[in-house]
């Protein structure tokens, strides 16, 4: 667990960089830091690991203060990313990763086995630990980055906007991953972003930061968007909060309607027969739901062919059964048919929903449900 | 100390042989250190003149056909290599003049200042951002007018920096030819060495050296301001 | 007179040491030996000053104050200092050309080390030394296992620049009396009117020069990290735009 304990930054010039900042980040947690720029973020970040030190307060972790220890072994403790990996260019992959291991003085042979496990755990292949940094995609040098910290096993990970230099696709994907590789590690977890959707997709708890360095509010992303604390932190968190907030409720089990489906290579006259208002989903041999076919207004003639893939329409999302609120009112709006499709865990087809029902639904939630959520 | 020796000019007011004289060695022997003093200013501007005359195409032709850029370099690395009297030796044979031909000195550095500012051209013109370019062009301007007006003004600064060792440099290698009997302010260190028996004469060395030591400063002070002169964009970036 | 160059090349007496005459392999042990001492003190002195001075960003003065240096003729210095010094070693003959010689290559051979070298560690990624040290490496461990392999190319380009410009000045060192070197072929027969001689020295030293170059930049090719001088199967060209502005500042062309 990390405290901060009314730690203040002023710089000789006299700009006030944190001001009197105290809060704690709990272990086994990701505590996202997040507000406009100038806000103090990563240089609260920086103070953690003393990469900047604080000109009064204290920080502690696990109530030991961070000032106690020398610095050189606080780091080697400290797992640390930042924005473009920082990758030694002169070394290889498996090299880079195995730099703290070796700092401290672990066997090589076992530093670079662990490495070669880590680049396994994030995701990359084993022919890259051979390869140079330079060889590699910001993507790529993102997660051998994200290996590297996790070297040593540190209980602390400190994160500065690791991925913001990587195109939105690409950080969608690591931003997955990151969440299982949490799931897996339950390290405790500080990170620094400008993004308010990223840090409410990735923290357990935001704290959002305003210029000069004040803690505007510290609470989970579903409190934060159901109880902006101020102004600030309300136009920070920006617009369709109440949409966004579905994203933390949960859906429960929602009774679906049952849909007849079709399957690839069905003639079209017998698709036509068991299409609902003039839609029928398309579903492979597992039940995996495939596209929708739209059979209405089709002269007799153009029916005589078989279903196909190109004549599929590809829109609609899939709502897991079980998940939350906003993923099912997605599904009911994107669907042609205007019938969300809802999968189960494996993604196999289980049962359509209409919007109207997901709406019920949301009406329906208490305001405890709704809004006060811890 | 009385020493007349058998002297290549006469000493004219007694022996005042410290470092401090050579102001006054210089008066004594105005017209002829003069007359060096404009022989090396002119050796060391001639040929990085025509060095960077030719050196402009051939830095663009190393950008505009990539293949080119390597062996380009290999060459010019090559003849960079090669110390400065050795090359200044070797012209005359290969260009068919007598051994100690005055020629070989421009010559020799013409190839020299090539040699370094085909390299630097070439940079300079591939520091110039991509997008620049394809707007330049997308705007409409040919290749010619785009190379003269866009890239070229934007290279300046590498080129500057390029040309400011090029002929600071020169000074000191038109200097070494002064060793082997060519005219210019390297005689000044030949006279030294030569009236220095039996004790030191400071004087004309003393007087080489400030010379080079200016000669060279102005060079670089020139060249810097009309960097500066040619680049009004950057100081206004700088002001911000 | 190519071909008298040729013959003077060719003739086995040349290649012999007489009484009167040193042969080429002594003047040219002559030269590596005059040329190595320089190089070896230059060295050892800008190269740990440059890395100091690069990774802890203070005294950096002393790096446009020694690149001024370069304005000073090395013909003219050497001449000033072989008048000074030379008086006081009658009888040691050699010595009293020797240390001047060997004090005016140091002098010339540690600019482009110091330069280079201090450019070499400030290009290195600000990022990658944020990284460096806050994985807990201390200053010198950054030092030492990140921004000195990260500089190897500018600082062996330093290196390089360097030796040939001591190479050069060495040769030029033969212009006082006595001092061995490849160069004595050439003042020799500047002074003798022998110019067959003359230019066999020219040529001499110009395949030393280039030969040098071609073993420093073999070095090179080892010792610099694949991952930084990008010889690895992708190969991506790119020629260096506005990085090697400053390593022109650096490479003075030999005296």
């Amino acid at each position: 667990m990390i405290r901060f304990e009314s730690v203040t930054k002023r710089y000789p010039d006299g700009t006030v960089a944190v001001d009197s900042l105290s809060l704690v980040a709990d272990s086994g947690e990701i505590t996202v830091f997040v507000g406009p720029s100038g806000c103090g973020k990563t240089t609260s970040l920086r103070m953690i690991n003393r990469m900047i030190e604080p000109t009064s307060g204290s920080i502690f972790i696990d109530d030991q203060d961070v000032t106690k220890v020398s610095r050189t072994e606080l780091r080697r403790g400290i797992g640390y990313v930042i924005q473009h990996a920082g990758l030694f260019p002169h070394r290889t992959v498996v090299d880079n990763v195995a730099t703290v291991p070796l700092l401290l003085g672990h066997d090589k042979k076992k530093a670079r086995t662990r490495a070669l496990e880590l680049l396994e755990l994030v995701g990359l292949p084993a022919s890259m630990a051979k390869r140079y940094p330079a060889q590699l995609s910001g993507g790529q040098q993102q997660r051998v980055g994200v290996a590297r910290a996790l070297a040593a096993n540190p209980p602390v990970m400190l994160m500065d906007e690791p991925f913001s230099a990587v195109d939105p696709v690409v950080r969608a994907q690591l931003q997955q991953e990151f969440l299982r590789l949490q799931q897996e590690l339950h390290k405790t977890i500080v990170f620094v972003t400008h993004d308010i959707d990223e840090a409410i997709k990735l923290g357990d708890r935001v704290a959002v930061l305003q210029v000069g360095g004040h803690l505007a509010q510290l609470a989970t992303p579903a409190e934060l968007l159901a109880h902006p604390a101020d102004a600030f932190v309300a136009g920070f968190v920006g617009r369709d909060r109440g949409y966004r907030a579905l994203g933390f409720a949960d859906a429960g089990q929602m009774p679906l309607l049952a849909e007849p489906t079709a399957q690839l290579g069905w003639d079209l006259a017998k698709a036509r027969d068991v299409a609902v208002d003039g839609w029928v989903l398309v579903t492979d041999a597992e039940q995996m739901p495939l596209g929708w076919l739209r059979l209405e207004g089709l002269s007799d003639s153009a029916l005589s062919g078989q279903v196909t893939e190109a004549s599929l329409n590809l829109g609609g999302t899939l709502a897991v059964q079980g998940g939350t609120l906003r993923a099912l009112l997605d599904a009911a709006l994107s669907s042609p048919s205007g019938r969300g499709v809802v999968v189960d865990d494996d993604g196999h087809f289980l049962g359509t929903v209409t919007a109207s029902e997901v709406l019920e639904r949301i009406q329906q939630r208490t305001p405890v449900a709704r809004g006060d959520a811890g | 100390m009385t020493g007349v020796l058998l002297l290549p000019q006469p000493l004219a007011n007694g022996a005042d042989s410290s470092p401090w004289h050579f102001w006054g060695y210089f008066q004594d022997h105005r017209h002829e250190d003069l007359h060096w003093l404009w022989e090396h200013t002119y050796l060391s501007l001639l040929p990085v003149a025509i060095g960077l005359a030719i050196s402009l195409p051939l830095g663009w032709l190393a950008r505009r056909y990539r293949w080119v850029y390597p062996p380009m370099i290999s060459i010019t690395g090559l003849l960079y290599t090669i110390p400065s009297i050795a090359l200044f030796i070797i012209v005359p044979p290969l260009f068919g003049l007598k051994s100690l031909d005055p020629l070989q000195v421009p010559i020799a550095l013409t190839v020299y200042s090539v040699a370094l500012l085909v390299r630097v051209v070439a940079d300079g013109l591939a520091s110039v951002p991509d997008d620049v370019l394809q707007a330049a062009t997308a705007m409409g301007y040919g290749s010619f007018r785009r190379l003269v007006n866009v890239e070229l003004p934007i290279a300046v600064p590498v080129i500057a920096a390029g040309l400011r060792v090029a002929t600071v440099s020169n000074v000191s290698l038109v200097a070494v030819a002064g060793t082997i009997g060519m005219d210019n302010l390297g005689r000044l260190f030949d006279q030294g060495i030569q009236l220095s028996t039996p004790t030191a004469y400071y004087p004309p060395i003393v007087l080489g050296i400030v010379l080079c030591v200016l000669l060279a400063t102005v060079f670089d002070v020139t060249i810097v301001l009309l960097n500066r002169a040619a680049t009004p964009w950057r100081r206004a970036v700088a002001a911000r | 007179m190519i071909s008298q160059v040729f013959t003077w090349l060719n003739d086995p007496a040349h290649w012999r040491d007489s009484p009167v005459f040193t042969g080429i392999p002594t003047q040219l042990l002559n030269h590596l030996r005059y040329s190595l001492v320089a190089m070896a003190i230059a060295v050892a002195i800008a190269l740990p000053l440059g890395l100091v001075i690069g990774h802890t960003g203070r005294g950096t003065w002393a790096v446009a104050g020694i690149n001024a240096v370069r304005a000073i003729p090395g013909v003219g210095l050497l001449v000033l200092l072989a008048v000074v010094i030379s008086p006081h070693f009658h009888g040691r003959t050699d010595l009293g050309y020797l240390l001047p010689t060997e004090i005016v290559l140091v002098v010339i051979a540690i600019p482009p080390v110091l330069a280079n070298t201090y450019a070499g560690v400030q290009n290195v990624d600000p990022e990658v030394r944020d990284a460096a040290s806050g994985m807990g490496m201390t200053g010198a461990q950054v030092l030492r296992r990140v921004e000195l392999p990260c500089s190897l190319p500018l600082i062996f380009s330093g290196i390089r620049s360097a030796t040939l410009q001591v190479i050069a000045t060495a040769t030029i060192a033969s212009y006082l009396p006595l001092l061995g070197g490849l160069g004595r072929f050439i003042y020799d027969g500047f002074h003798q009117q022998d110019y067959p001689q003359m230019i066999s020295g020219g040529v001499l030293v110009a395949l030393l020069a280039v030969i040098v170059d071609l073993l420093l930049a073999g070095v090179q090719r080892y010792a610099v990290s694949p991952g930084i001088s990008g010889r690895y199967s992708r190969r991506t060209f790119r020629s260096t735009g506005p990085a090697t502005a400053a390593v022109v500042q650096a490479e003075v062309s030999p005296a």
